[in-house]
């Protein structure tokens, strides 16, 4: 008598692959959001099995802000590589030349709030109407309220008075010419969740998730890899730690913490046994304000 | 460890902020930064204990209203299970909110204020229960610390409810003393009540048995997408990906495609590119077929022995959930699946009193959160089964046709 039981993660997987489909039939220009960070390495590897045997219908899209760490590049070149999926690269730096943006100045200058603008300049070059992110609803409060299909207008604000209801798992993808939708397929996946499936399915991933010794400057709690992209003062205190990263975003306001985990099964169990929140203890530019990123959503971000 | 997906209905007043706030809190899924967040807010409120109703509140805009505009979706897990909470506004006007948290909820909690009893909105959140046909439901009576822990006022809501209840469609039906303030019956057994010999709410959400939810007899398998590598070595590989909604799929079944009838035979079942004896819900799944048709998205792969209802003119209980009104004659898209067809609801039948259950007649326009009977005409056929006698295929939405908003979504009959 076979068991017909789906495991949690099964489900959640299936879930997933349901809406890339969906983005795949809907849409006649959709484009993979992927930083090289786990939560995209993970969207690729679900569109990966949607598509089998055939090849993944959409080209990845990583949108650069020139502050990312060398081992996510790499990781990401060598992914596209291998997969022979197309990537497409545009760079914040290109848009803060040609519009005559502010770069951020400070400490920790982050391009997070830039990133916006090159991402819609991006939109409208390829004519995207689709854009998949791996934005999860545990990660914040505003993402909570996020939908699955979320649609945005041509200046890419989120509206949160304007969501379309999404029931059972209907999918309404219908837009006007200008706007577009940013598709968010492992929504209901918590950080412990991507772990796990990551362990399960013998994930690869870019050095820097697991530990190593790094330099890096101690700022409050948190501890921040030195680069020419940030400011050190005099009398900063600068030590090599054996560090890991929990997240990977830009250099600038991505913390790293203290770790010896070396394999996922040890970051898993640490994972589980942290009384800190992903974000809370990695991302200096969340500590800004309670609502940094409703604020950021609401201009365009994911 | 499997996964349960439910909705809490009531309001702030019962609780119900409060009782996420316990279930997150006390099964360890807040941590300390969150905690500390919220205790700042609690300061910046005047509040001198934690508030744990904080931990569900959302946007900015709601925080400074102190209200909640939509559903919010939260997550925590134990060791058996993982859980998605829709949390939803229990307020009349957000019935439409309400509606799209149980459509794709396992279970309901409806919350009673102890000191209440079995009100209006009590009433009004088991009609949607039993319209959306969640298959299970909690009736957790709240505040059981300001009624003294009474077994008398448990019996009184028991009967109460259960009476309420006999008119509507719920089929299975737990009812647990709790506060969520103090923690009662939360997690642990309370000794303030040790007349209550039941589960623990948690307990209860750990247990309650979902697989048997899945329909496992009735193969139902929307078709999303055509995969067609057309490289060299996969020439002729024509797959059809979609996800199976319920039943099972093998290799050898005699199947039908919907809606034009054409029959032939499974050829291969693939799952993630693996064949596989057999995909079964809710697995999302590759099939290819022995015979060389033309299948396209919109179209659903079923049993030639279990048939679906193929048809163009339906009856639906529908809830409405847009500003501009629905008006008898007015044309609609429908979607049901990855099936997309132009519609016209040709009549309102009656609006249902989500509050009494009384049927009003003579009604030619449903508004905002209004729950009406109709009859659509679809363009073409649809393929769909009676939402009550198989919900994850009888379930549709209505689209806007210059719009593109979501307008209704639709219990078809």
């Amino acid at each position: 008598m076979p068991q017909y039981k789906l495991d949690y993660l099964d489900q959640l997987e299936s879930e997933s692959i349901h809406i890339m489909r969906e983005v795949a039939a809907q849409f006649e220009r959709p484009a993979l959001l992927f930083s090289g960070g786990k939560d995209s390495i993970t969207l690729v590897q679900l569109a990966l099995k949607a598509f089998k045997p055939g090849k993944i219908p959409f080209p990845l899209v990583h949108i650069d802000t020139g502050h990312n760490f060398p081992e996510a590049i790499a990781y990401r070149d060598k992914l596209a590589n291998e997969l022979g999926v197309k990537l497409i690269v545009r760079y914040v730096e290109d848009t803060i030349k040609s519009k005559n943006l502010k770069d951020p100045a400070g400490k920790f200058p982050s391009r997070n709030a830039l990133q916006a603008y090159t991402l819609l300049d991006t939109i409208e070059e390829f004519g995207f109407d689709a854009c998949i992110g791996g934005a999860r609803r545990d990660e914040e409060k505003a993402r909570a309220k996020e939908r699955i299909f979320s649609v945005r207008d041509e200046f890419g604000a989120w509206d949160p008075k304007r969501q379309r209801p999404e029931l059972w798992n209907l999918y309404n993808g219908k837009i006007h010419k200008g706007e577009n939708v940013r598709v968010f397929p492992i929504s209901n996946w918590v950080e412990i969740d991507v772990w796990n499936y990551i362990k399960r399915e013998g994930i690869e991933l870019p050095s820097i998730y697991f530990s190593h010794d790094r330099e890096v400057l101690v700022h409050g709690e948190f501890l921040v890899a030195t680069s020419p992209f940030i400011r050190i003062d005099e009398g900063d205190s600068i030590v090599t730690r054996r560090v890991r990263y929990r997240t990977v975003g830009d250099m600038t306001c991505t913390a790293a913490v203290e770790s010896t985990a070396d394999t996922i099964d040890d970051i898993v169990r640490e994972i589980n046994e942290t009384n800190i929140s992903e974000r809370g203890e990695t991302r200096i530019d969340d500590q800004v304000s309670e609502a940094a990123m409703e604020d950021r959503k609401k201009t365009g971000y994911f | 460890m499997d996964l349960l997906r439910f909705i809490t209905a009531g309001s702030v007043d019962d609780g119900k902020s409060t009782l996420i706030g316990r279930l997150l809190y006390d099964t360890d899924s807040i941590k300390v930064d969150q905690l500390e967040m919220i205790q700042k807010q609690s300061k910046n409120k005047g509040e001198g204990v934690i508030d744990l109703a904080l931990f569900t509140d959302g946007l900015r805009a709601e925080r400074e209203q102190g209200i909640t505009i939509d559903v919010a979706y939260k997550y925590f897990a134990t060791a058996k299970r993982k859980f998605i909470i829709a949390d939803a506004p229990g307020h009349i006007q957000y019935t439409r909110n309400m509606v799209t948290g149980a459509s794709n909820s396992d279970l309901i909690i409806i919350l009673i204020d102890a000191r209440l009893g079995v009100i209006e909105q009590t009433r009004r959140h088991s009609i949607i229960a039993s319209l959306l046909q969640i298959p299970h439901v909690v009736v957790a009576i709240n505040k059981m610390d300001m009624v003294a822990y009474s077994e008398e006022v448990f019996n009184t809501i028991l009967s109460d409810y259960s009476k309420m209840a006999a008119q509507l469609d719920i089929k299975d039906v737990v009812f647990i003393p709790i506060s969520a303030l103090q923690g009662d019956n939360i997690v642990n057994a309370s000794s303030s009540m040790s007349w209550y010999k039941g589960e623990s709410l948690l307990h209860y959400l750990e247990s309650v048995n979902v697989v048997e939810d899945i329909d496992l007899s009735t193969p139902r398998f929307p078709v999303q997408y055509v995969i067609r590598p057309q490289s060299d070595d996969l020439h002729d590989y024509r797959g059809y990906a979609g996800k199976v909604i319920s039943g099972t799929y093998k290799k050898g079944d005699k199947v039908l495609v919907l809606p034009e009838g054409i029959e032939s035979e499974i050829d291969t079942v693939e799952v993630h590119g693996i064949e596989v004896d057999e995909a079964y819900a809710p697995q999302s799944a590759v099939i290819q077929l022995k015979d060389d048709i033309d299948v396209n998205r919109g179209n659903m792969i079923v049993s030639v022995s279990n048939l679906p209802k193929v048809e163009q003119e339906v009856t639906a209980m529908l809830c409405w959930m847009d500003n501009i009104p629905l008006v008898a004659g007015n044309k609609y898209l429908i979607q049901l699946h990855s099936k997309v067809v132009r519609c016209v609801v040709k009549e309102i039948n009656y609006k249902l009193d989500v509050n009494t259950l009384e049927k009003l007649s003579d009604v030619h326009q449903a508004t905002l959160n209004d729950i009406v009977h109709v009859t659509i005409k679809t363009a073409s056929s649809i393929v769909f089964d009676g939402y009550n006698a198989l919900r994850v295929n009888g379930g549709a939405i209505l689209i806007d046709e210059t719009r593109y908003t979501t307008v209704a979504g639709c219990m078809l009959q």
